[in-house]
């Protein structure tokens, strides 16, 4: 375990802090000077960052600042752009439709899994008197 | 104190006693919460990648564990308390997508496991889901017109 904790490049996780975060400052004020809802907020990303994300612009955000780019929602975005370049590339137009979906299959299934099973376990809020 | 007469005394006098506006404090607030939720982020990318597995596998993993933890806190109603204190720091990360689909299936337990569970789990991860997947094809289709030497795109 100590072997791979100095193996790790302090600066990977500067960028990385600092990218994020720039993200997540940027969400910030369209929520507070707009006003525009969470959900709205979260649909905008993930088309901006397919669209980057096809553009090719993402990768390089993606190469600087590792995680600090894939972890918020635009990362998702450019994950599905970036499996549905990869599908084309190996199966041509069907491709187009089933590399994204394969790209982020992973997240998509763990958030619904997990979903249902907190349904099943945690208690709703708003029952509490 | 002095009449107010005039529409830029009235404003001078609003912005006076209004309290400021809190977009800094928030900002701060989302600034270091998302950068750390994107470090523990890396932390597991890193971590994969020591254990030698690529970056593809590596990736399905890290959203897989950040949306884990995520549904844990928003079962324990703790992520609510976390996400008023940092707002966008939270939303904005793959923390706040699942968020947005562990909540309302908890919420919506009460209307039963299909149309409760099953149906509103997706108010906000739908929007999602269909606008990504959309721009995803359409950026899949789009690579195949252009596909030439070129433009390449990726």
């Amino acid at each position: 375990m100590n072997e791979f904790f100095s193996s790790l490049n302090i600066m990977d996780y500067v960028w990385c802090f600092i990218v994020g975060g720039i993200i997540c400052i940027i969400g910030q004020i369209l929520i507070d000077k707009t006003k525009i809802t969470s959900a709205r907020i979260l649909v905008l990303f993930v088309t901006a960052g397919a669209i980057l994300g096809g553009l090719g612009i993402y990768q390089y955000i993606v190469d600087f600042a590792g995680a600090g780019a894939t972890v918020p929602i635009t990362g998702f975005g450019y994950n599905l752009a970036k499996g549905a370049i990869k599908g084309v590339s190996e199966s041509g137009l069907l491709g187009a439709f089933t590399g994204g979906i394969r790209a982020a299959a992973g997240g998509i299934a763990a958030a619904v899994f997990f979903g249902y099973l907190a349904s099943l376990i945690a208690k709703p809020k708003m029952k509490k008197q | 104190m002095e009449k107010i007469q005039t529409n830029k005394q009235y404003q001078d006098y609003v912005d006076q006693k209004s309290p400021n506006s809190p977009i800094l404090k928030n900002c701060f607030n989302a600034f270091w919460v998302g950068g750390l939720i994107c470090s523990i982020g890396q932390l597991i990318l890193d971590f994969c990648a020591y254990r030698g597995l690529n970056e593809e596998t590596a990736g399905s993993i890290c959203s897989i564990i950040l949306i884990g933890i995520s549904a844990f806190l928003t079962g324990l109603n703790l992520f609510n308390k976390i996400g008023k204190f940092a707002g966008a720091g939270t939303i904005v990360p793959i923390t706040g997508f699942s968020n947005s689909i562990v909540s309302p299936a908890i919420e919506y337990k009460s209307e039963g496991y299909i149309m409760g569970v099953g149906a509103k789990m997706f108010t906000v991860a739908g929007p999602v889901l269909v606008y990504g997947i959309s721009a995803s094809i359409l950026v899949g289709i789009v690579y195949l017109i252009f596909n030439t030497q070129s433009i390449t795109l990726v």
